[in-house]
């Protein structure tokens, strides 16, 4: 029996009809292409009328199958799926063409827009001619989550959730949970103490019942999908046992051996082999860098053993693989600073007096090396100038061309540290002040009051060349003043260098591992900008906090606590659906030859030794494809993609190059093979 | 390893210490410079700022000349190499002006299709083709004990030229440590010398010059290294101009870097091309290395 399909066409305002001439093609297609019963060009499909239409028509013509030619399917699919639904048809048996995006946005030519529309929707109904009804899947979803990275966002997530009372798994690759927002001194624009109000929500982390912390440990391995999650968490060696250690810091006292801390001190000051990053850390369960202990290097020494009280150092530690299994996964992986060396024309690594932000921090952070002391690398000066760079290594097309965001608020900030504790000079050299969230463009004028000095240009260099005597021993930033129109030398004593917020180093590889991706820039990639920024294209991955993008901690506060909201809001469903379009083999067929086995990206394709046939684990199968095209014997077919399916709307496509008669005695499963 | 050399006016006469070297190096490293037939000026600084048609025919014509069996051109002055490259580009990206420099050389019975010639620096060849490994087996007279300001100058760091950091270049100064020398990592090694401002406003021109020896001579460069003529002469022969304009006494030798390499190869002296520069160098690089040995080689 033939099919009747309807067909409608979206003018979606004058987004599609601006281009395309959609009655032109609504009445084209009633009239030209075989089965299709009605054709309608309407105003905007997605609105409650418009779907009505649609529905109306199912009931009143009987309808076997719908197309609506509108927007991406990305969009509206969904909408158009649950109209059908309720009308009674299957919604599989619904195609969407998208003649917006993919063509009257793309397009100048008004009548070869209308063409391609009428091409594209052509394809479209000779395709869904083949679709067949589907019905979806549903699977429970695991109460457990894993948050990935215990900076502010993913503390925040964790504490969202546990405090709702699910269980969570918090992996942290330090040896204590607090991220970024430990090394801070003052936070903008309050000026609150950074540790103060981040410590509570460490400890009460590490405090809670419904949360699992795992520091120094690293994500091994994903598999499985939404809903259930099979994790592998690397648990690094501490060589210290964590059940027996009760934090007495003795060994960290009596251990010889100190080295420089590039992490958290920012190589201001030093620690120990075996160390606590810092005093409040969580857990408080030291760790042995065995990168620098006398043991691992000479097989000497031993200190920390000897006056271990609870005998907890255990040198033959060895790493340890966890297995969990959580129903969603939030990564909040965080950021790492740009490399200033990357700019050697400011002379960071070799002019002294040129710090990073981030060693700034740490130089005026009361429980910092200087005790918050801001003195010069000599260790007593204290410096009469101060200039602070923005936009080191950010808007800068040989290195990010994104704004960092943070790092205006962040140099006035410092400036006002130096203002506060010093007697000195502070120029700030920046291209556009931004300063763009709630209460941030006053404290920007606070600090216009407070006789700091705003310089308008990018700097051209900071070099300890003079050229004039009042120059000589200083830093010399050139710099042109785009206000006044000149190259201008300020000799200073200390520069501070903005540098850019980057995405972690291994954030792509991370991201492989749940099978989320990233932007050109190296940012983990949300389902959509504006409206699903926790979510990713992976059911059941989430992102927040700066591995999304550069954003500052309220931001990255209210990104953890939404992504915990959308995860809860799983949980308390208990089910998630899953589409039914999916691989199927035919076992008859199957030869066993297992090339689909190691082809699918999702592992979820397993392996009958006894029948000696491959099988479709239909909860992992995302229905990509892969193993359809590589099945040397053809025997794995698409939900949804079915050869016939691609033929058919392939041919639909070439309607004016294609004859009718010849299709007719085409049959269009056969596949052209060669003859023998 | 083969290339097709240009050497360009300069190295013909003012700056032939840099030709003389050039050769001789390049020998000792068992390079093979075939030099071209009849070429002619790369036209400096001054032809594309008269005539960008005709400075891009005339630089053409070079690049027209290297034969089927080169497609490497080197150029040791920072000038020529600059506008070797920059023509290059040029024609690729400028079809209607290509028509017409096709007309111009065809008037020769010459012809040129961009990106033929792959035009490179002399540094580059040292530092990337020949590379660490080959140097450092011939170094028979390590540099120890000598501090060297390398110069850069600033037409050899433009970005388009891609071999180096244009902001801070280190190319130079890696290849000085490779042949044991003290390197001086001096903040205005690729600021300008000035390049003609000495034909037109000297104050200006001297100012310039005096910040490059200022800066080496606060670093305790013992000399300093150019790899273009046009640095060479402005801060050797104009040094004892700004010394009387500013009451200065610098007294800095100013060297072709190739002329230093020789000498750790084990080239005579006179081989190098020593003794042409106004500020003697000799004395100060037989002093600071063990006199007796250097140049005792072939």
């Amino acid at each position: 029996m033939a099919e009747k399909v309807g067909v409608y066409v979206c003018h979606c305002g004058s987004n599609i009809a601006g281009k395309v001439d959609v009655e032109d093609v609504a009445k084209w297609a009633g009239e030209n292409v075989k089965d299709v019963a009605v054709s309608r060009d309407y105003k905007f499909m997605c609105s409650s009328l418009g779907q009505k239409l649609v529905e109306d028509d199912i009931k009143e013509h009987g309808l076997t199958r719908v197309v609506v030619a509108a927007c991406s399917p990305h969009l509206h699919e969904k909408t158009f799926r649950r109209a059908c639904s309720n009308a009674g048809l299957n919604p599989y048996l619904m195609e969407m063409t998208n003649i917006r995006e993919h063509c009257s946005w793309v397009h100048k030519d008004r009548a070869a827009a209308t063409e391609k529309a009428r091409a594209l929707v052509s394809a479209s109904i000779e395709r869904v001619k083949f679709q067949e009804p589907l019905e979806p899947m549903f699977v429970d979803v695991n109460r457990a989550t894993l948050v990935i990275g215990g900076g502010i966002a993913g503390l925040q997530a964790t504490l969202e959730l546990a405090d709702a009372g699910y269980p969570v798994y918090l992996v942290e690759r330090q040896p204590s949970i607090g991220g970024h927002m430990a090394q801070f001194d003052k936070t903008f624009p309050t000026l609150d103490c950074s540790a103060c109000i981040l410590t509570p929500k460490m400890s009460e982390v590490g405090q809670h019942e419904n949360v699992t912390l795992l520091t120094y440990a690293e994500l091994e391995e994903v598999s499985g999908s939404v809903g259930s999650f099979k994790v592998k968490i690397r648990q690094k060696a501490r060589h210290v046992v964590f059940d027996d250690c009760t934090g007495c810091g003795i060994c960290v006292e009596k251990c010889p051996r100190k080295v420089l801390d590039t992490e958290f001190e920012a190589g201001m000051g030093n620690r120990k082999a075996i160390y606590m990053p810092f005093p409040q850390a969580v857990p408080r369960v030291p760790v042995i860098d065995t990168e620098s202990c006398i043991w691992f290097e000479r097989q000497k020494c031993r200190a920390c053993e000897k006056l271990c009280p609870t005998n907890a150092i255990d040198f033959d530690q060895q790493d340890e693989l966890i297995d969990i299994e959580v129903g969603n996964i939030i990564m909040a992986t965080g950021w790492e600073p740009f490399d200033t060396r990357k700019i050697p024309q400011y002379g960071y690594g070799r002019l002294a007096n040129v710090y990073t932000s981030l060693e700034f921090e740490r130089l005026c952070n009361a429980a910092g090396p200087t005790n918050g002391k801001i003195v010069l690398r000599d260790g007593k000066t204290e410096p009469k100038s101060v200039a602070i760079v923005h936009c080191v290594g950010s808007r800068d097309e040989r290195h990010n061309p994104y704004c960092s965001g943070v790092c205006c608020m962040a140099a006035l900030k410092l400036g006002h540290l130096v203002v506060e504790k010093t007697d000195a000079e502070v120029y700030s050299f920046y291209i556009d002040m931004r300063t763009n969230q709630k209460n941030y463009e006053e404290f920007y004028q606070r600090l216009l009051g407070e006789g700091m000095r705003f310089v308008r240009g990018k700097v051209a260099e900071v070099t300890d060349a003079a050229r004039k005597p009042s120059e000589q021993g200083k830093l010399i930033v050139q710099c042109e003043d785009t206000l006044v129109g000149r190259q201008q030398r300020y000799p200073v004593d200390m520069v501070i260098l903005m540098g850019a917020i980057e995405p972690q180093r291994d954030a792509r590889e991370m991201g492989l591992k749940c099978g989320i991706s990233c932007s050109m820039d190296g940012w983990y990639t949300e389902r959509h900008p504006k409206l699903d920024p926790v979510a990713t294209m992976t059911d059941g991955i989430f992102v927040a906090g700066t591995c999304q993008g550069p954003k500052d901690i309220p931001a990255s506060v209210a990104q953890g606590a939404a992504a915990a909201a959308r995860v809860s809001g799983m949980i308390t469903k208990g089910k998630v659906m899953i589409e039914p379009i999916v691989a199927k083999i035919d076992e008859e067929g199957c030869s066993g030859c297992r090339i689909c086995n190691n082809m699918c990206p999702y592992n979820a394709i397993e392996y009958d030794a006894e029948a000696q046939v491959s099988r479709v684990i239909t909860a992992l199968c995302k229905g990509c494809g892969t193993c359809v095209s590589a099945c040397p014997a053809g025997v794995i077919s698409g939900a949804h993609f079915s050869d016939r399916q691609i033929f058919a709307q392939i041919q639909g496509a070439l309607w004016d190059a294609w004859q009718p008669q010849d299709a007719a005695s085409q049959d269009a499963e056969t596949v052209p093979v060669s003859a023998p | 390893m083969k290339y097709a050399y240009y050497p360009g006016c300069s190295l013909e006469a003012g700056s032939a210490a840099y030709d003389k070297s050039v050769r001789a190096v390049l020998d000792q490293l068992g390079v093979e410079l075939d030099e071209l037939n009849d070429w002619n000026c790369c036209g400096a600084t001054e032809y594309f700022s008269q005539n960008e048609l005709v400075a891009t025919s005339v630089i053409a014509r070079n690049l027209a000349l290297v034969d089927s069996e080169h497609d490497q051109l080197v150029a040791p002055c920072a000038a020529c190499f600059l506008n070797l490259k920059k023509t290059d580009k040029l024609l690729a990206e400028h079809p209607a002006m290509k028509c017409q420099v096709d007309a111009a050389l065809a008037a020769g019975g010459l012809s040129y299709k961009p990106g033929r010639v792959h035009v490179r620096h002399l540094l580059d060849i040292l530092y990337t083709d020949v590379g660490p490994e080959a140097i450092k087996a011939k170094v028979v007279q390590p540099l120890s004990g000598l501090r060297v300001a390398p110069y850069y100058g600033c037409q050899i760091v433009r970005p388009l030229n891609g071999f180096d950091n244009p902001e801070y270049p280190m190319k130079l100064d890696e290849m000085f440590e490779w042949l044991g020398a003290e390197v001086v990592d001096y903040p205005v090694k690729a600021h300008c010398c000035g390049g003609h401002m000495t034909q037109i406003s000297e104050p200006e021109a001297f100012e310039l010059i005096r910040r490059l020896l200022q800066s080496a001579d606060e670093y305790k460069a013992d000399v300093i290294l150019c790899m273009c003529p046009m640095c060479q002469l402005n801060l050797d022969a104009y040094q004892g101009r700004v010394n009387g304009h500013f009451g200065t006494s610098f007294k800095l030798p100013i060297v072709f870097f190739t002329q230093l390499l020789g000498v750790a190869l084990g080239i005579d002296m006179k081989k190098l091309g020593f003794g042409k520069e106004l500020v003697s160098a000799e004395p100060v690089i037989r002093s600071k290395l063990d006199g007796s040995s250097v140049g005792a080689g072939t």
